[in-house]
């Protein structure tokens, strides 16, 4: 059992495990030592139970893009779960019909062997497998269809923009698309000679017979072409973006694992930057992208250049112009924490600061002493509202709630913009002097008013106190019966904050919140699919008037269903979406603080 | 003025376009937070790197937290936060 034309599909299997393998070995050995502590300590647990489904639902079924779109899922899951299942069915028909062994390439190439060679037998069911892998085969074909579909037009596919890709991703894009008409032809040809195969191959092979064709000539360059583009993608894989198809699956695991993207860019890092199947899904639901139509700096293209170490200076600056919004991470079907790997390629020109200088004068701030009461953090931007902390204010008053506004007067911040900006250090500082803070005043909880500090102080403080952003604290007060509110007529539409949103998952608090006060209309973009305000600390590139052209967006969505007010929780946001337009924009406690009633 | 850089300023006003449109009217140095615990002020600090008086500017813009507060109170939009970054990192050169 054996043919000159398996020699370039078995060299590029070879070629492909041995250096996926390398690779693999090499990107392990680059984990952060705390991170190969947390492998050692929960590898041999029940973790990879849910890895392994979790790797069957996105790497083969692609759920997460299903839920997307249902045809863009559809063209994923056709061509991982169709060819999939082709192998392993494949497998087990060459088990099947050869009780003697056989090599592992006469699965692939059952239909080439089957009439010729004498160790492959008939076996009970063989015609029905024969149907079943051609049923598949036209399972992949309808999703490669589709895929040239999407390149011509991809709008159906729920695809607004799609991915520029490089040469060597375009090469072995083309093998691939090559490889399953090349196995249909080549089947074809063959049972155009021998009558075998299922309902596809044996229609095509009379097609051939019928047309004339002389496929004695024609079957073995087909069954050459095959192999070749076989083997050639399986060469070109490990250098492009299909090397996602396996890496994908370690991602899983290690995530499961406990394993996350830190400081610097380490093994974990390297094993994300190859998961990312370049599919784009990230691009179009950018504000940089949309309405500003800056299309090169998305999620995609930051991994490819950090791949790409030749462009390691361009992908800073396409590291910088990004708002930071979170919008790419949760759309992206991997789920590569690109945010965290954007500060790593920020905080790579970023000098740590000298310790003489910088921030020493807070050391002059002391702490107050507020033993037992709840501690409230306006925020830097909060000072720019006075509105939302004077809300603040008659709402701890009115729920007798005995406070501490601990940056009345003067404030440091949280230390997230810099963080957002890769100034990893300083940022370490400010909330160094923060936690020192909160920690010697001895308050009991901590209330904030800013998402920006609500995220900061929940993921990046340790702090051993419970903090909640307002919106869950007059939540709470009014289910607590604290405090009571009066409703109004009025009809508002809500802007999730992305710091608070996308950021935190807080999503129903402050509707609960607003639907005490007035009636909540909903919008066009609610919770994760919400729009950037503009306004955002995490891009310094984009200018005041790009700015604007984001806030209009998410204003025009707002605005749509003609509220009487637009409602958020964040005071930027409200900054921000003030300018947009004649609408007034209210925080969510001044909502509640003006229809603020006494207890019956 | 002799110590002034031209070059370097160039640079910064390439890299920061909107630095143009500042009318000095000081509403950034107003609310700015890390002013209110020193002497941190962004129109002085603008005024001495024009002038080339740039001995202890580095130390200076280390001072700033990178609130925003300056970038939302400035009438003409100015990018505030991406003139300190650039302003530290033309220093630093």
């Amino acid at each position: 059992m054996f043919s000159l034309f398996v020699i370039p599909f078995c060299i590029g299997v070879v070629l492909l495990f041995a250096i996926s393998a390398m690779k693999y070995v090499r990107w392990i050995r680059q984990f952060d030592k705390r991170q190969q502590v947390v492998i050692r300590h929960n590898i041999w647990s029940w973790r990879f139970l849910p890895a392994i489904w979790e790797a069957f639902r996105e790497g083969l079924l692609h759920w997460r893009i299903t839920r997307h779109h249902f045809l863009l899922g559809y063209m994923h899951r056709s061509l991982a779960f169709g060819w999939f299942l082709l192998i392993v069915v494949g497998a087990v028909q060459a088990i099947l019909a050869c009780p003697d062994g056989h090599p592992f390439y006469v699965a692939i190439f059952f239909n080439f062997f089957e009439p010729r060679s004498e160790h492959i037998v008939a076996f009970a069911r063989s015609q029905t497998y024969a149907h079943v892998m051609d049923a598949l085969l036209l399972y992949v074909l309808s999703g490669l269809t589709l895929a040239a579909f999407k390149k011509v037009w991809s709008r159906p596919l729920g695809m607004r923009q799609t991915t520029r890709h490089n040469l060597v991703d375009r090469v072995a894009k083309f093998c691939l698309w090559c490889i399953f008409p090349l196995r249909l032809l080549a089947e074809g040809a063959t049972s155009a000679i021998y009558h075998n195969g299922g309902f596809l191959v044996t229609s095509l092979g009379s097609l051939m017979n019928a047309m004339g064709l002389d496929n004695e000539i024609f079957e073995y360059h087909l069954w050459v072409l095959y192999s070749l583009a076989l083997g050639a993608f399986f060469t070109l894989m490990p250098f492009t973006r299909y090397m996602h198809i396996f890496t994908e699956v370690f991602l899983i695991y290690f995530r499961r694992l406990g394993l996350h993207d830190t400081a610097r860019k380490d093994g974990y890092t390297l094993f994300e930057l190859s998961a990312c199947s370049r599919c784009g899904i990230c691009i179009d639901g950018c504000p940089i992208s949309n309405p500003l139509g800056i299309n090169n700096i998305q999620g995609v293209y930051l991994l490819q250049n950090i791949r790409n170490k030749d462009l390691w200076k361009q992908s800073v600056n396409i590291a910088e112009n990004c708002l930071v919004c979170g919008r790419c991470s949760t759309d992206c079907p991997v789920q590569i924490d690109l945010e965290t790997i954007r500060r790593q390629v920020r905080s790579k020109d970023k000098a740590p600061i000298d310790k003489a200088s910088g921030y020493q004068y807070l050391k002059s701030v002391h702490a107050f002493n507020a033993v037992g009461r709840v501690g409230y953090f306006g925020g830097c931007m909060s000072h720019l509202t006075p509105g939302i902390t004077e809300a603040m204010e008659a709402i701890f008053r009115a729920a007798g709630q005995d406070y501490w506004y601990m940056d009345k007067e003067r404030t440091i911040c949280c230390g997230r913009p810099l963080l957002q900006q890769g100034f990893l250090q300083q940022a370490e500082e400010l909330r160094h002097r923060n936690s020192e803070l909160i920690a010697r005043s001895g308050v009991t909880m901590l209330i904030t008013s800013c998402p920006i500090c609500y995220q900061s102080f929940t993921k990046e403080y340790h702090l051993n106190i419970p903090v909640m952003h307002h919106s869950e604290y007059i939540a709470r007060m009014l289910q607590e019966g604290r405090i009571h509110a009066e409703r109004s007529a009025l009809r508002v539409t809500y802007h999730d904050p992305c710091e608070l949103g996308r950021g935190c998952g807080i999503y129903t608090p402050p509707r609960e919140v607003i639907q005490a006060a007035a009636t909540l209309v909903p919008t066009r973009h609610e919770q994760e699919q919400s729009l950037c305000c503009g306004i955002n600390l995490g891009n310094t590139v984009i200018s005041n008037g790009q700015q604007g052209m984001i806030r209009d967006r998410a204003y025009q969505n707002l605005t749509e269903p003609k509220p009487d007010m637009v409602a958020t929780a964040c005071p930027m946001c409200k900054k921000a979406l003030a300018r947009g337009g004649e609408t007034p924009v209210r925080d969510i406690a001044e909502i509640i603080a003006a229809q603020l009633t006494p207890a019956q | 003025m002799d110590a002034a850089d031209s070059a370097r300023r160039a640079q910064l006003l390439a890299s920061v376009p909107s630095y143009r449109l500042c009318i000095g009217c000081g509403a950034c140095s107003a609310t700015c937070s890390a002013g209110q615990f020193t002497q941190f002020n962004i129109r002085r600090i603008h005024t001495a790197f024009n002038c080339g008086q740039t001995d202890t500017l580095a130390e200076q813009l280390d001072s700033c937290m990178l609130c925003g507060k300056c970038m939302l109170v400035c009438p003409r939009g100015v990018n505030l936060r991406s003139l300190i970054i650039r302003m530290r990192q033309l220093l630093a050169n």
